[in-house]
């Protein structure tokens, strides 16, 4: 399979990434080269192979549903670029 | 003795024994960290007035009788983990001013156990490299140096070049690090020291930057084996806030790496003989298994059919996983933000991330993106955890035979700085012998075992069974104690 510049350009838009032209087809030329070395996996017979989803062997612990944190705005919101009141602020999404 | 040449286990001896300070000690790799930082650029962020306070605080409870484990041993940080109140960055533009908050479980499981920090060490962006030379904050330079050609800089390796640097040139006793595809034991081969990347879920990933959720594992770097152990025993244990954290007992891995090898079953796959392979590696890795059919072990050869799938299996798993985490930067919560005057909301995403993420990141996110999205995902990502069971299985029937396997850590020693690095394939060719053990989830050793002909360090690595890395340090310092590297780095401080 090989990517053409639309579909290279919409990926990055799937991404959230901002593309230079300059970058588009730089990108293009090393996720084909990506692409084209990891085809080889099409010739493993994987018939009635489960996926191995996790690093671990064990099945993931459920804790109980109660809150185990919160009541710190500040702490959260310390890093914030923009912030109003106990809010993130971003540019305005609903005229 | 310089301060900074102790090893981890005697700087603990010589402070029980009143030979040294804690804060001797930390003011000794403070300054070794001023007189070389500035040409390795091992650390990003130097905390010297706090590593001294924390140094001041052991050597007081060392007075009064209630001194921890660790207590009073300066070590690096991998700038991977958050640490609070301290700036951590992931060697990336996006997380440049970022100061978190809370502290990582295995981080503070080490100021639990009475460690002193001086200062966060470099990275690859976001671990994504094998060469240190992806991080935003400049390249690590690794401190050893070609016989032959002195001027020639080369990499520490990656991603946790940082800890691997800083350790060899002992500018730390010990350090923190992370390893998703080899970032542990790459690094720690090319620059001639010990690293372990234990059992998945052996140390929790709370507070660690999330690159590849079911491949990332923390593990130590040091100068040796033993001080590997001693550091794990600390990180290690499970947490209630890692839901693939394992609950099982740790236990005294440095009591393990003096039980000898006698009556050990070694396996020797015969699918890590590469074509390409420098004789010298391929002459270490037979000495290596000489030195343990010495001291009473028996090799086998095994079988490991789909090794060499592991690579493009790791290359579709990683960036899929990457992808979806580093999902969370978008320039609203934390981090980078960047916005022209008419940004809206999405414009805001897309400029963020364009000029917060480096080039490594940003194809890695490209692809895994490309893998997940419709239409694609099982032909990709849906295969590719096919055959990542398929590696846990060939290991699983090797682990029937034997008790550990070893193999070369790395397919060359260190390389230069520009070289390895047109193609990104060719970079991730780094990982060909490390990165099974974290599809499978395996613990895995490297233990510097000798020198190639330009007088650069080489190490081979021992994988064991899940959760049994007791083996894992057994066999790599029974390596050690025979191969005797005593080599050291041109660049180190102290001298």
């Amino acid at each position: 399979m090989s990517l053409d510049t639309e579909t290279v350009r919409r990926v990055a838009s799937l991404a959230r990434i901002h593309l230079e032209e300059e970058e588009i087809a730089r990108l293009q030329g090393e996720l084909n080269g990506i692409l084209a070395w990891v085809e080889q996996l099409q010739a493993v017979d994987t018939s009635g192979v489960e996926p191995m989803a996790g690093g671990g062997t064990t099945a993931l612990r459920m804790r109980d549903d109660v809150v185990t944190d919160g009541g710190i705005p500040e702490k959260v919101l310390a890093n914030a670029p923009d912030r109003a009141g106990e809010y993130f602020g971003v540019p305005k999404v609903v005229e | 003795m310089h301060p900074t040449d102790f090893s981890l286990r005697g700087a603990i001896e010589a402070l029980n024994e009143g030979l040294v300070s804690s804060v001797e000690l930390t003011q000794a790799h403070l300054d070794g960290i001023a007189a070389l930082n500035p040409r390795l650029n091992a650390y990003v962020t130097v905390t010297a007035e706090q590593a001294l306070e924390q140094a001041r605080a052991s050597d007081a409870r060392r007075k009064e009788g209630v001194a921890g484990p660790l207590d009073g041993v300066p070590l690096a940080i991998k700038d991977l983990f958050c640490t609070a109140g301290t700036r951590t960055t992931a060697g990336s533009r996006i997380l440049g001013n970022f100061v978190p908050p809370y502290e990582s479980t295995v981080s503070a499981n080490l100021l639990r156990d009475g460690a002193v920090f001086l200062g966060k060490v470099n990275l690859d962006e976001f671990a994504m490299g094998s060469s240190n030379t992806t991080s935003a904050f400049g390249p690590v330079e690794n401190p050893w140096s070609r016989k032959n050609d002195p001027d020639t800089r080369l990499v520490p390796g990656g991603s946790s070049g940082g800890s691997a640097a800083a350790v060899a040139a002992r500018l730390a006793l010990g350090a923190t690090a992370t390893d998703t595809g080899g970032s542990i034991r790459q690094p720690a081969a090319f620059c001639g020291i010990a690293g372990i990347k234990p059992t998945y879920g052996r140390c929790s990933r709370w507070g660690i930057v999330a690159f590849a959720s079911s491949l990332d594992q923390a593990g130590p770097v040091a100068r040796t084996v033993e001080d590997c152990a001693i550091l794990l025993k600390s990180m290690a244990g499970f947490d209630p806030k890692d839901s693939t954290s394992a609950d099982v007992a740790v236990p005294d891995f440095a009591a393990a790496c003096a039980r000898g090898v006698k009556g050990l079953r070694i396996g020797m796959p015969k699918e890590y003989r590469l074509e390409g392979t420098p004789p010298e590696i391929e002459a270490l890795w037979e000495q290596g298994l000489q030195w343990l059919r010495d001291q009473g072990a028996e090799t086998v050869e095994i079988s490991l059919p789909h090794t060499k799938y592991a690579l493009p299996t790791y290359y579709i798993v990683a960036p899929a996983e990457a992808s979806s985490n580093l999902a969370r930067y978008d320039g609203v919560r934390f981090g980078l933000r960047e916005a022209a005057r008419d940004s809206d909301l999405r414009d805001l995403y897309e400029r963020t991330r364009a000029a917060g993420f480096g080039p490594e990141v940003k194809r890695r996110i490209m692809i895994g993106t490309y893998v997940l999205s419709a239409g694609y995902y099982d032909a990709y990502y849906l295969k590719a955890q096919k055959i990542r069971a398929l590696i846990k299985r060939d290991f699983d029937q090797a682990f029937e035979k034997v008790d550990a396997i070893v193999t070369p850590a790395t397919p060359s020693a260190a390389f230069g700085m520009d070289e390895r690095q047109d193609d990104p394939v060719t970079m991730y060719l780094n990982d060909v012998f490390t990165v099974t053990a974290n599809l499978a989830g395996l613990p895995g050793l490297s233990v510097p075992a000798g020198l190639d002909a330009q007088g650069l360090p080489l190490g081979l690595q021992v994988i064991g069974r899940a959760f049994d890395e007791e083996t894992v340090f057994a066999v790599g310092a029974a390596i050690e104690t025979a191969a005797d590297f005593r080599a050291v780095p041109g660049l180190r401080a102290g001298v």
